[in-house]
């Protein structure tokens, strides 16, 4: 690995303690002076890991954010992190985004199985594995769905059996985001096969480079494959890698979805990022898109009707927004610190926004938005057609939307289940 | 500034919830309309907001209020959309309130703030003369006299019209030929000779009056704002009295949803609470996630207006809150009256009056589709 992986995260990072104002304009200074320009705006995604090769510029910028803390700007800084309260991580990302600088860090490491380590995890694996995720060094991908094991989760049969000092790992698993290039997965296993089905259960963090590990990319829809299928024959994990309590893991596992959750709806997570969002992505919106595709003279758009759909998708976004930043000042007045319940609320309401707006992009672009391949479209078109199939797994994936209901009305509203 | 309420805003809330209950339930409403009294609201109640401090919450000082902001104001008319109250919040304060802090000159601000904010005086605004939502469309006209104007014209669905003392016109000036341009706006006396209001009672047992302007002679002094400054002053006027129906739209909506959450509880049918059946726990759940965003989108436009964000950022936020609490009270009146079944349908259970006042509530100041609409031309596409 590079060479600056080594930084060790320096006293000059304890920001939390300035005002907000004073911390905003150096972020401001700092990120004008060490944010590539060629990055800005780009939508670069880095997700740490050493099995795929990366832009030597983005390697620079990872770095460069690590010696702040900020690949992982809310965690304490014994594990990488900057200590940062929820009101200056917020600050660090407005002027991140307004500038167009991509995320220094992304996937599941930083955003879903960091989080649950530092709120469950041993001393031991908190040492082990948080620096190396705050380092890039680790990418970390989710071991849950299984062929027979979709929205009900719970009815997953991988087992994991007791062998003196490990555990014994049989079984396979479905929906793995880029499993192939993962170092570590957080898996879900059968600890107790004759206990109830969500009594059984218990989480391992097991390494993708055991003997007895293989994986299998799956096509989709859109013609990408970012997912796999994993395979494990008597896969050997040491029992201190369990994470949470033995035959508890649902409980834990349901944190974990909650972090994610959370996560993916925020508006930089991947939801919130695509095309025609205005962040991340090409960094246009839908009102830019429909200037372009079906502007008369002045400037608006001719059809009154596809107009409106544009309208409503961005006025759902700035209200969603809004409501991401409302729970943001609500968990740091009651210091709660951590996603609860309304991730739920969260997940449905941005997939299904997301949906949505990609359903509206295509119809913005009329037959231009219909192109599978070739010089005919722009590679814009073709990226932005793809993402309307993929984004179709955003409401299913992560717990689907009726799930995410179901969870509202029960823990939420209290309806009778 | 922030998206949730501090320590006195919460006290304010909770007093001001206390308040309506036991002062102005729904019981109130049901029997101002079994009554059939004039005003449609009821002065003792007025008189004890005014008392309270509520009717000039957001002015300065010096004009009679309480410089508390607009997102008290809100906070106190959220509550009373709890309880359907029928008030002169919306009419007098948020709007005619709006208009003589947005352009009065000194001696108007002077004279109208505090005695509206003190109980004295009432004020209504007419300019709607079409079927619908057209403030930019005014044809009623003041011809220039050698000592002020005449007016002559007729408005509708002016809101507390027959109540009001004081009404603020949307005229057109016409000087010798009449021209295209010069919408102003009149403080026009309700007594002044050739001034006739006659009450219209409508579904949500509120008034709205349809003023006909008969020759009606006006000082030059009467003039709110510049000649021509109407178009302008009755869009930010609007907004912000958008802002505040929007608050009082998000109270209504909240209360209906909870009460059809408990009903949701409380009802058994084939053996089971209703609230068991998953189709039902989904509207439930959609309900709950568009009553989060409305309330984002309420909080966020009351704190542009008190931190003054200026145009066009506050027009497209009270077009924002207007569009989404239009499209969420609807919603989730239907579905009230719905998941309540057939004692919804009754006059004598309440849900009813929700889905009524709704109805109102969207089509004024601007429906769910002429704010999206708005909202496109603001962002220019």
């Amino acid at each position: 690995m590079n060479e600056a992986k080594e930084f060790v995260p320096s006293e000059a990072s304890a920001e939390s303690p300035a005002s907000a104002e004073e911390f905003r304009s150096s972020v401001r200074r700092w990120l004008e002076e060490n944010c590539p320009q060629a990055l800005r705006g780009g939508g670069v995604m880095y997700h740490g890991g050493r099995k795929e090769s990366v832009d030597p510029l983005v390697l620079q910028w990872f770095d460069a954010c690590y010696s702040r803390g900020w690949t992982v700007p809310t965690w304490p800084r014994a594990y990488g992190g900057a200590g940062l309260d929820a009101e200056h991580a917020r600050i660090l990302r407005e002027e991140m985004d307004s500038i167009g600088a991509p995320l220094p860090l992304n996937g599941q490491g930083v955003t879903v199985i960091g989080p649950a380590i530092l709120e469950i995890g041993t001393p031991e694996q908190k040492l082990r594995h948080l620096p190396r995720i705050a380092r890039g060094e680790a990418r970390w991908c989710q071991g849950f769905s299984e062929p027979n094991a979709g929205s009900d989760l719970a009815a997953l049969t991988t087992s994991a059996r007791l062998d003196g000092d490990d555990y014994i790992v049989n079984g396979s698993k479905t929906w793995t985001t880029h499993g192939e290039l993962s170092d570590w997965m957080f898996c879900l296993v059968r600890t107790d096969a004759t206990a109830p089905k969500r009594n059984g259960i218990s989480v391992l963090l097991l390494s993708m480079d055991a003997a007895g590990v293989s994986t299998k990319p799956i096509v989709l829809i859109s013609g990408r494959s970012v997912f796999c299928e994993c395979f494990f024959t008597d896969v050997r994990v040491a029992a201190a890698d369990l994470l949470g309590r033995r035959n508890e893991g649902w409980t834990t596992a349901r944190r974990i979805l909650e972090h994610e959750r959370s996560s993916e709806s925020r508006p930089g997570g991947i939801i919130g990022s695509g095309p025609g969002s205005g962040s991340g992505g090409d960094g246009r919106t839908l009102s830019m898109l429909a200037r372009e595709y079906g502007a008369g003279p002045d400037g608006r758009m001719r059809d009154p009707l596809v107009r409106q759909r544009i309208a409503e998708v961005e006025m759902e976004q700035r209200a969603l927004a809004l409501t991401q930043r409302r729970a943001d000042e609500e968990r740091a007045r009651s210091g709660k610190g951590v996603p609860s319940e309304e991730t739920s609320m969260f997940k449905y309401l941005s997939t299904e926004l997301t949906s949505r707006r990609m359903e509206t992009y295509l119809n913005i672009m009329g037959f231009q938005g219909l192109g599978w391949e070739g010089d005919s479209y722009t590679p814009q078109e073709l990226q932005a057609t793809r993402y309307w199939l993929y984004s179709k797994a955003f409401t299913i994936a992560g717990g689907c939307s009726e799930v995410q209901l179901d969870i509202i009305a029960n823990r939420i509203l209290g309806l009778p289940k | 500034m922030s998206l949730i309420l501090d320590e006195e805003q919460q006290l304010l809330q909770t007093s001001a919830r206390g308040f309506f209950s036991a002062r102005a339930p729904i019981s109130q409403l049901r029997a101002l309309r079994d009554e059939n009294v004039t005003d449609c609201f009821d002065r003792a109640t007025w008189s004890q907001m005014v008392e309270l401090g509520w009717a000039g919450i957001p002015w300065p000082e010096r004009f009679g209020g309480l410089a508390f902001g607009f997102k008290g104001l809100g906070v106190i008319t959220e509550q009373s959309g709890r309880c359907l109250t029928a008030s002169p919040l919306i009419s007098s304060i948020w709007l005619c309130g709006a208009a003589i802090l947005l352009a009065g000159s000194e001696t108007q601000k002077l004279h109208y703030l505090p005695s509206i904010a003190n109980g004295r005086h009432l004020l209504a605004m007419a300019f709607e003369e079409r079927l619908r939502h057209a403030p930019g469309e005014i044809d009623l006209l003041a011809r220039r006299t050698s000592h002020g104007f005449v007016l002559s014209g007729g408005k509708r669905f002016v809101l507390d019209g027959i109540s009001a003392d004081t009404i603020i016109v949307a005229a057109r000036i016409c000087n010798s030929a009449c021209d295209t341009g010069g919408i102003s706006l009149f403080l026009v006396p309700r007594d002044t000779p050739g001034v006739t209001a006659v009450s219209t009672r409508i579904l949500d047992s509120r008034n709205v009056a349809s003023i006909d302007f008969i020759d009606v002679q006006v000082p030059d002094s009467a003039l709110l704002g510049a000649v021509g400054q109407g178009p302008e002053l009755l869009d930010a006027a609007l907004d912000i009295a958008r802002i505040g129906l929007a608050a009082e739209m998000l109270g209504s909506a909240q209360e209906c949803f909870e009460r059809t959450v408990q009903h949701l509880k409380d009802r058994r049918q084939f053996g089971v609470a209703l609230g068991s059946f998953q189709s039902l726990k989904h509207r439930a759940a959609q309900m709950f996630c568009q009553l989060e965003l409305s309330r984002s989108v309420v909080l966020e436009a009351l704190t542009a207006l008190d931190e003054d964000r200026g145009r066009p950022e506050i027009a497209k936020l009270a077009s924002l809150a207007k569009a989404r609490l239009g499209a969420t009270f609807h919603r989730v009146t239907r579905e009230a009256v719905q998941m309540h079944g057939g004692i919804a349908m009754t006059d004598e259970f309440d849900i009813g009056l929700f889905i009524k006042r709704a109805a109102v509530a969207d089509q004024t100041f601007g429906d769910v589709d002429y704010h999206v609409r708005r909202y496109a031309e603001l962002e220019g596409y």
